[in-house]
């Protein structure tokens, strides 16, 4: 599946990284390093870390993108 | 048949092109279906790859935790759209409404989305350039390439250039354990695009992490040996530094080659627009059926003084693409000013730095959070008595805050209580950016227009 992560957004909580250990990793204290590509099988974990973020800085395929304002 | 009848027809049928197939591309193309647009949408790219992301070729890609051609950015379901991938545009009839294509094709459209971003600069000695062993960053090539050659265990990268894709670089070499040398010629590194004060901060941390940092000094040129590997590289103080790889981190350059001659305001620092996106032609007068987004663009911003702002941003990329596509299928007071604060960030040696507001305009600076030493800060700066800008090192939960100030023009030195202002760090000093007339590769941000401060480029005019 396909990721991108807003980092301007994001305010390196550190939940995704909770949910998805896989995918989301922390470097340093705030910064966040995530795979843009995990496979399908960890697609459960990375929904729920893009639900979980407090941001909604987490984009996944598929997801209405821009939210039109 | 009246204007809004047209629109309607257009947002019906019309025929949209976008040139350009990366994140500013593909967000306007998504824009524009979410907005409505159900006629023609053609996207064309001379990658051959789907729009993917950048940010990570510098970061985790570098550090081999993910692979060069994984990075494909993600989209809306069952976006509609003709992709003309792995074919350049060459040449734009805006008279008849055309694009050619490299492959001899025309594309005709009623609305032109031009989102061509920029490149790497590349080394000055085309010779040198092609020495074995010597890159650039811009591309997930370019990434897959170095990424490989890292992984050889080279004795000594040379990173040229000590903006942010340079100083990433050198962070990735040095979490991969390989020594590397950084050559900046000005006095810090991200100096050009964040001023003296945090560029200090900046050289610190580098040396801490072990890389041969030298400021004030550039690199005269690159040596090969006789099968045409790079061995060694020639300083202007004198000396001379063996490495096996050297990048080359000296900026990027807008890619407008295809619009010469085409009757835009289009050069080598981008595409002019208004705040809606819209494209100026040489004459200085707005179109209305080709619209610019992302790092090609360059548009004005009235909280910077209306000066033409252009922004190697990915989140520019992204909202001005959004204002562009919206704008594209809406008339008149329906449109929207592209109003963006700019914004960016950048990981490097553990540290999340995060930047907003427009920090090269800033005059001075006051340290409003936390400690220089620490690491761990929030720099603001100031403009003619006003907050222009915020930097923040792994204190991003703060951007929001700062984005607020410099929104309402807030007073500078800022003067809130909750913040944990310490001794030492509340009087403003000066910021001390390097002159802008001086060449540097460093800024992420280029101003030119419109001044108070005089801090302006010179007017050359364009030969048509
Ligand atoms: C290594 C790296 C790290 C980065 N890190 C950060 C970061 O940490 N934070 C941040 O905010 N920003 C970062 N950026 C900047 C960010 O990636 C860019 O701002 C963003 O990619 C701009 O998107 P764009 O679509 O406008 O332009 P681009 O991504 O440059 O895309 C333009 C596309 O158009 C194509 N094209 C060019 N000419 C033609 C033509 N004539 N015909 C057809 N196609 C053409 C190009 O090949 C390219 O695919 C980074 C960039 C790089 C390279
Ligand atoms: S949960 Fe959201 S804000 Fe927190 S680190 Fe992850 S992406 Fe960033």
């Amino acid at each position: 599946m396909r990721i991108v992560v807003d980092l301007n957004r994001c305010e390196g909580y550190a939940q995704c990284a909770f949910l998805a250990p896989d995918v989301f990793v922390m470097h340093g204290q705030e910064a966040l390093m995530y795979d843009p590509g995990p496979g399908e099988e960890r697609s459960e974990q990375v929904l729920r870390a893009a639900a979980a973020c407090p941001v909604q800085a987490i984009t996944v395929e598929g997801e209405v993108l821009s939210d039109v304002r | 048949m009246s204007a809004e009848t047209a629109l309607r027809d257009f947002r019906r049928r019309g025929r949209v092109v976008v040139v350009g197939a990366s994140l500013a591309g593909l967000r306007g193309a998504e824009a524009l279906r979410a907005g409505g647009f159900t006629g023609s949408l053609t996207v064309v790219g001379d990658e051959a790859r789907e729009p993917y992301d950048r940010p990570p070729l510098s970061k985790q890609v570098l550090l081999g935790r993910t692979a060069a051609d994984a990075t494909t950015l993600p989209r809306r379901h069952g976006l509609d759209v003709r992709w003309r991938l792995g074919v350049a545009a060459t040449g734009l009839n805006l008279a008849e409404r055309r694009v050619s294509l490299a492959d001899g094709d025309e594309i005709e459209y009623d609305r032109l989305l031009i989102a061509t971003g920029a490149r790497a600069r590349p080394w000055f000695r085309e010779a040198e350039a092609a020495l074995d062993g010597v890159f650039v960053l811009r591309t997930a090539d370019d990434a897959a390439w170095l990424n490989r050659r890292l992984a050889a265990g080279p004795r000594r990268v040379l990173v040229v250039g000590a903006g942010f894709t340079g100083s990433e670089i050198a962070s990735a070499c040095r979490e991969r354990g390989l020594e590397v040398t950084v050559v900046e010629r000005g006095p810090a590194p991200l100096v050009g695009a964040l001023g003296g004060v945090v560029g200090a901060v900046a050289a610190r941390l580098q040396r801490a992490h072990g890389v041969d940092l030298r400021c004030g000094v550039t690199v005269t040129s690159l040596e090969g040996d006789a099968a045409g590997r790079l061995r060694r590289a020639h300083l202007s103080d004198g000396s001379t530094l063996d490495a096996e790889v050297a990048v080359v981190g000296l900026g990027a350059v807008r890619n407008t080659e295809w619009l010469a001659g085409s009757g835009l305001a289009a050069g080598p620092r981008g595409v002019a627009c208004d705040a809606g996106c819209r494209a100026f032609d040489v004459h200085g007068i707005v179109t209305d059926d080709v619209f610019v987004a992302g790092d090609v663009a360059r548009s004005p911003h009235p909280l910077f003084g209306y000066q033409f702002l252009s922004l190697e941003h990915w989140g520019n990329a992204v909202e001005q693409a959004e204002i562009a596509a919206h704008n594209m299928i809406s008339s008149g007071l329906a449109r929207r000013p592209h109003l963006w604060v700019p914004a960016f960030w950048s990981a490097q040696f553990g540290i999340n730095i995060k930047s907003i507001g427009v920090p090269p305009m800033g005059e001075e600076i006051v340290v409003t959070q936390g400690a220089l030493e620490e690491d761990r800060f929030v720099v603001t700066y100031g403009f003619q008595g006003r907050v222009i800008a915020a930097v923040a090192f792994d204190q991003a939960r703060w951007i929001d805050f700062y984005r607020r100030l410099i929104e309402s023009a807030a007073p500078f030195p800022p003067d809130f209580p909750n913040v944990d202002r310490r001794a030492g760090g509340t009087r403003p000093v000066p910021a001390d950016f390097p002159d802008p007339s001086l060449p540097s590769h460093g800024p992420t941000v280029t101003l030119s227009g419109y001044s108070p401060s005089e801090r302006r480029l010179q007017f050359t005019p364009a030969r048509a």
